[in-house]
């Protein structure tokens, strides 16, 4: 058993303190070489379990094979079969939970670098070769109408202009790919990574329309009726940002993350006076939350030049939703912690202006019906920290738009859409939904095996139309 | 798309420009706005509507250069298109035939989002008294329009160059005792902040119900991303999607007024640096 023996590939990545002024991306990817080395290790088994983590069920073994075997282009081509953005897969997929938690390899050792490999592949034949388009079977004369160009929304494009459907992904802001663009970093995720994936999309046939708010400009209703849609999947994603209702929020300098990423993102406020949005470059930043979404706000920050990048967090470490990695690398930059740390109020100068926020310390006691630990207030634990900047990081929920445009779509009290688990299916004929606005928010994969499950749903439905 | 296809110097830096934009020309309800970006650098900005025109297509939008990508925009000239038109967006006014009558206030370039509402109200068979006042009289905009839209057009001036000398406060006043505070069905106000606080300290002893509308800054414009926040009645709302229509008199202008100045610095830099652009582009056309 030669093969085990192979120790994981470390990915080799920016220096902590370099990285930590510029916006490049972290990694620098697989060398061939590496590539190689780590798909050796694939057991390739036969009943493969890694398969079952995958929301999508990208075929694992069959393209680390291919890398195994040089044919890095093959590779490439054995992912998008079951996964239409796989350069984005191999980077923000949370591997450790899902393909790699069960990868048998990982039972002795170390699991295969599965999304290492998989954003090889992807990298590859975006860097090095032509991207072929796959052959489109004659029109079948259907629409669907997506809502948002998020990954919910464009794995629904993708799979259904592969059955010869013809598909207009409708978008409300200017740029296609959703959180993709307004919400992961550039040195999470560059944007041109999203443009090439979009344009592969368009090149198979695919419609984009950016700028139209559906609920705004046309309806769900309308589209259907009058546009003449077979179909409409909604994966409008969740939008609306969660404060933290606490005294001062509305202070200048207190952004959603939302806003401070959208800002730094979307705009590209990080290049200002180039670009014409402008963001505060707080020297000393507070971020409320654990979540991935936290650690891309407190990284975005120490980026946009602050002397202190502070995650507040009410929890302990253990608690946090945020990718252990992604922890690990802001950690690594510099982020300071103040966990078990709860914010009860943000002051102001005359101004308006932030100056500190008031926080509270919290203890542990028995676990909640997340299965945490439920946090309490040490009496008596007040204590300020001097900040100029505040980024609430603490959730979304999904934005209301098209539920309170469209009769017929029921929600529930968290304003998610009503959908069924194994199609999708709202309660309103012919609309189908996916992705963060039926879950809440959650991960990018997810998304992606909710718009999968939702085109399936949909093939069914319109083939026998 | 987005082209302009007509432009007018209407005041001193004040510009109305009209956008082929046919299927948001059709959907536009007054009090809704837009959002636009010039091109690839540049940012989002909402922009209230001062007019449509269906058959055409249009959109029109009457703003003021007073800031980087205003004047940018101002310099745009017919043919040019932008590279993003969005809308309509926010909430609509809330038009009905009421018993009293409606009086809509507009304050300097104001006066522009006020045009449409007047126009709504009158069609929806409302008696409109409409009041338009600027420092000079050389900063009155639109008064053809609301003549046109209104049964009763009141002018104050600043520097009493037109109109009476004086606020629109002093005429609103007037107007409400003329007409009798039971009579009057609903103000609009819109201008600059300092305006619509002072019309809504005017109507508040009245009982007289005010809305204004509100322009915070904005990002998204889609409830996204909660630039916008403004607290009315001691609660946070997104301008973008619960307004830009709030009753005036719970609105906290203190707090919109210190938000509004968020980015001033960064504002004027962009400004600068626009301006000395500008200023090498002239010379390098000029040599």
């Amino acid at each position: 058993m030669a093969k085990v023996k192979i120790p994981r590939q470390p990915m080799p990545e920016q220096d902590p303190k370099v990285r930590a002024k510029n916006f490049d991306e972290v990694p620098f990817g697989y060398s061939p070489e590496a590539a190689v080395l780590e798909a050796k290790r694939c057991l390739q088994c036969k009943k493969p379990k890694c398969l079952a983590g995958c929301p999508v069920e990208v075929l694992i073994p069959e393209f680390i094979e291919k890398i195994a075997e040089e044919d890095f282009v093959g590779a490439a081509q054995m992912l998008k079969v079951r996964n239409s953005l796989p350069a984005v897969c191999g980077r923000v997929c949370p591997q450790e939970t899902q393909c790699e938690e069960l990868c048998v390899v990982g039972k002795k050792g170390e699991p295969v670098a599965i999304g290492r490999l998989e954003r090889f592949a992807a990298d590859w034949e975006r860097n090095n070769a032509e991207v072929t388009i796959p052959e489109i079977p004659p029109a079948t004369g259907k629409k669907i109408a997506v809502i948002g160009a998020g990954p919910a929304g464009l794995t629904v494009a993708g799979d259904l202009i592969l059955k010869g459907h013809e598909v207009k992904v409708f978008e409300a802001l200017h740029k296609p790919g959703g959180v993709l663009v307004y919400g992961i970093p550039e040195f999470r995720l560059p944007k041109a990574i999203v443009q090439a994936e979009v344009d592969y999309l368009a090149a198979m046939g695919v419609q984009f329309e950016m700028n139209a708010v559906v609920g705004k400009i046309i309806t769900v209703d309308e589209l259907i009726e009058e546009e003449g849609y077979d179909a409409v999947f909604v994966g409008s994603g969740a939008g609306l940002p969660t404060f933290m209702k606490i005294d001062g929020e509305n202070c200048n300098g207190v952004y959603s993350a939302n806003e401070y990423l959208t800002r730094s993102n979307l705009m590209k406020a990080y290049l200002f006076p180039e670009y014409d949005t402008p963001i505060a470059r707080g020297k000393r930043v507070a971020v409320f939350g654990g979540g991935n979404v936290a650690m891309d706000s407190a990284r975005t920050a120490l980026r946009l030049g602050a002397e202190a990048s502070i995650i507040v967090y009410r929890r302990s470490r253990e608690e946090m939703p945020a990718r252990s990695e992604e922890v690990h690398h802001a950690d690594e930059e510099g982020v300071q912690f103040e966990l078990l740390t709860n914010p009860i109020r943000i002051l102001a100068d005359e101004e308006g202006r932030v100056r500190a926020i008031e926080c509270v310390r919290m203890e542990l006691g028995e676990p909640d019906e997340s299965g945490r630990r439920r946090p309490s207030v040490i009496e008596g634990s007040e204590f300020e920290i001097e900040v100029d900047t505040v980024v609430v990081a603490i959730g979304n929920s999904p934005n209301p738009l098209i539920p309170s445009t469209t009769p017929g779509i029921e929600t529930t009290r968290w304003g998610t859409i009503v959908a069924d688990e194994e199609t999708g299916k709202t309660t309103k004929e012919y609309v189908y939904a996916g992705g963060d606005v039926v879950t809440g928010a959650a991960t990018v994969i997810l998304a992606m095996g909710a718009g999968r499950t939702a085109a399936n749903a949909i093939e069914e439905l319109i083939k026998d139309k | 798309m987005n082209e302009i296809v007509s432009k007018q110097i209407i005041g001193p830096a004040v510009y109305r420009i009209e956008i082929s934009a046919p299927r948001i020309a059709k959907r536009h309800q007054a009090g809704n706005f837009i959002m636009l970006r010039i091109d690839e650098t540049g940012e989002r900005i909402p922009l209230t509507v001062a007019d449509t025109d269906q058959e055409k297509g249009t959109v029109t939008l009457v703003f003021q250069a007073v800031g980087k990508t205003s004047e940018q925009l101002g310099a745009m000239e017919v043919g040019e298109s932008l590279l993003d038109f969005v809308g309509p967006l926010g909430k609509p006014t809330h038009i009905e035939k009421m018993a009293g009558v409606a009086i809509c206030v507009g304050g300097g370039i104001g006066v522009a989002p006020v045009h449409p509402i007047a126009k709504a109200l009158k069609q929806a068979g409302n008696r409109v008294i409409s009041i338009m006042g600027a420092r000079a009289k050389e900063l009155l905009i639109m008064e053809e329009d609301m003549k046109r839209s209104s049964d009763e057009l009141l002018i104050a001036t600043d520097d009493g160059s037109y109109g009476h000398h004086g606020f629109v406060t002093d005429v609103l006043d007037k107007v409400i005792q003329r007409e009798g505070a039971e009579n009057v069905g609903l103000v609009v106000a819109i201008g600059p902040v300092p305006m619509m606080r002072a019309c809504c300290k005017t109507t508040e002893p009245y009982g007289v119900e005010t809305v204004v509308s509100l322009n915070p800054i904005m990002v998204d414009a889609t409830g996204m991303c909660g630039a916008c926040r403004v607290t009315v009645g001691g609660e946070t709302k997104f301008a973008c999607v619960d307004g830009p229509e709030f009753n005036g008199h719970e609105v906290d202008f203190d707090e919109l007024t210190k938000r509004l100045r968020m980015y001033l610095e960064d504002e004027r830099a962009a400004m600068e640096r626009y301006n000395h652009e500008m200023k090498d582009h002239k010379r390098c056309y000029e040599s």
